[in-house]
């Protein structure tokens, strides 16, 4: 009996085994092919979300170790009800995403015009607009700080200064969030260009030259044919923006360090000034979960964005 | 090679009237305006620093490459070093993942391939904030805190989805008749990658590991918030320069100026494959 189950019970783990190797085996090569991928994702972007979610809950300052311990939902209570800066953040990401996305889009869409018509050197002038979008934003943004916003060695006041009566303000003082944006611009108008460029010419010239035979005007032209026909890739171009600009810190911490006070702390930098800087790593994993909350939104309509993209195909 | 000279073509033969001069003189003006702080940050970099706050800003001196020789004596290549290191290592890694997933999705495709497609995406999608807490924890208990390959291991995931994406549309414009053809002659998997499929899209392949080095050359956040404090990324070179160095803009152009020339270069080489990795594949 003791020797038989014995048989059976090894006979069942062998078959196991087998049926485990089968199994892989037995896989469609596309689905193998993609595992390895697949796990790198998982493991690397969505288990440190979920300890994030855990670390939410805990009462946890890495200079305070020994009052470490569970507390529910305390910080985002702490966060919601008793911290100003957090609400402050939420409504300066909404501006200054917002803002950033809704002017790289109407500059975006004056580049890819201009460089849409030919004329002598239109590649240099291609090549001249999309380059502040290779700039590292670091080191953007510490170019604008210093030579362009300074008040008084920066270039934006001294070409104020030509015109008789202007002030010459302390931007990044009296107009933070301003002039985070201007940055932004600055960095994300040529990727707009870019993506609206393509969309203007994938329009075929026969369009065009069906209403140009009606007579009408360049004006007209622009408004009847382009930008209907641009309305997918402005979409497109928009949401990809809205997520990028959403996570670049980079101009926040060399220009304003998030301030004055919390003026132009967004919910990312929130994150970082709370768990890095802070230490406070159950507040900043609560911040970071909100944060993440609320990307989804974005998210959600980019990847139907993409889907539609795909579809058309 | 083919796609490139057609995209080409397409992009400067429109056959549409030549603008007006005064449209000329306008985009000229506008790019000029635009690209006046990259100029400006290039040329500053020549200069004494007292040139460098003089106003009006000087377009015309004797240059420099005194600011060069005090950058590089500062310990300025090290970081450089290894931006070059997490920008290559992390991008080898990404192609290594990606070929095959984006192989797999692209000519291999199992039902749910769109799901899959827009998981990889989504992670890409979703702000580093949050996930920075967990990671730095888990980094300091692992002594990754400060590390390159600390880095390494996030611009892998960081890149691999847009890779993953990009070279899927790339592979799906490979002729399918030759594919099948090998496969009627009986060509496994990977004969078929390594000797049909990535030697007719190396274009795609180049473009793809542009976008990749791109992204991880600039990135910040990440860096700031793990590697800070050892010797980390080209960004964190200059953010310590001034919270050290104070008010010497040469000094600093100097140093910004080498850090973005090997992304500028790569950009202006790539510009025209640019458009297709920044929009994940889907504007070809």
């Amino acid at each position: 009996m003791a020797i038989a189950d014995l048989g059976t019970t090894a006979g069942a783990k062998t078959g196991r085994g087998g049926w485990l190797r089968q199994t892989v085996a037995n896989q469609p090569i596309g689905r193998l092919l993609l595992l390895p991928a697949l796990a790198y994702a998982i493991l690397v972007t969505q288990a440190p979300f979920l300890y994030t979610l855990w670390l939410s809950f805990e009462r946890w300052n890495l200079n305070r170790p020994n009052l470490r311990g569970f507390t529910g939902l305390g910080n985002y209570e702490l966060l919601l009800f008793r911290d100003p800066a957090f609400w402050q953040s939420i409504l300066n990401t909404f501006i200054i995403v917002v803002a950033a996305v809704v002017l790289s889009m109407a500059l975006g869409l004056f580049y890819a015009e201009l460089v849409n018509h030919k004329f002598l050197g239109r590649g240099v002038v291609r090549t001249m607009l999309i380059t502040p979008f290779l700039i590292m934003p670091v080191a953007a943004a510490l170019h604008w700080k210093n030579q362009m916003l300074n008040p008084i060695y920066g270039v934006v006041n001294w070409v104020l200064s030509i015109v008789p009566g202007s002030l010459s303000p302390n931007w990044l003082g009296t107009f933070p969030e301003q002039s985070i944006i201007v940055v932004l611009v600055w960095r994300w108008a040529p990727f707009m260009m870019l993506i609206l460029l393509a969309g203007m010419q994938s329009i075929s010239e026969e369009t065009r030259e069906a209403v140009r035979v009606d007579g009408a005007t360049a004006w007209r032209e622009f408004r009847d044919i382009t930008l209907p026909h641009l309305y997918r890739f402005f979409q497109l171009g928009g949401l990809l923006a809205t997520v990028f600009i959403v996570q670049e810190i980079d101009p926040i911490y060399m220009m304003t360090k998030g301030g004055p006070g919390n003026a132009t702390t967004t919910l990312p930098y929130l994150v970082y000034r709370k768990a890095i800087e802070g230490s406070n790593v159950g507040l900043g994993a609560a911040t970071g979960v909100i944060t993440v909350l609320l990307s989804i939104v974005a998210i959600t309509l980019l990847l139907r964005a993409l889907d539609r993209m795909l579809r058309e195909d | 090679m083919a796609t490139s000279s057609r995209r080409r073509t397409r992009l400067t033969s429109r056959t549409k009237d030549r603008a007006s001069p005064a449209w000329a003189v306008m985009a000229w003006a506008v790019a000029l305006i635009a690209f006046f702080p990259v100029l400006n940050m290039v040329l500053t970099g020549f200069k004494t620093e007292v040139t460098a706050v003089s106003l009006p800003p000087q377009l015309i001196f004797w240059p420099t490459l005194e600011n060069y020789r005090e950058v590089l004596n500062i310990n300025f290549l090290p970081f450089f070093r290894n931006s070059l290191i997490a920008a290559l290592t992390s991008t080898a890694l990404v192609m290594v993942l990606a070929i095959p997933a984006a192989y797999g999705i692209a000519l291999r495709p199992t039902k749910q391939w769109k799901d899959v497609l827009f998981f990889f995406i989504s992670t890409r999608f979703l702000p580093p904030a949050g996930v920075i807490v967990p990671l730095f924890i888990i980094y300091r208990e692992a002594q990754l805190l400060g590390t390159i390959h600390g880095l390494i291991i996030l611009y892998t995931a960081m890149n691999l989805p847009i890779a993953i994406w990009m070279l899927r549309s790339f592979f799906e414009e490979v002729p399918r008749e030759i594919i099948d053809a090998a496969r009627v002659d009986g060509t496994g998997p990977w004969r078929e990658i390594t000797q049909i499929l990535l030697p007719m899209a190396v274009p795609g392949l180049v473009a793809t590991a542009f976008i990749s080095i791109i992204f991880a050359w600039n990135e910040f956040f990440f860096a700031v918030s793990l590697a800070a404090i050892g010797t980390a990324t080209v960004p964190i070179f200059l953010v310590r320069f001034v919270t050290s160095e104070g008010f010497f803009w040469a000094k600093l152009a100097a140093s910004s100026t080498m850090a973005v020339l090997p992304i500028v270069i790569v950009g202006w080489i790539a510009q025209r494959q640019l458009v297709r990795g920044l929009s994940m594949g889907a504007i070809k």
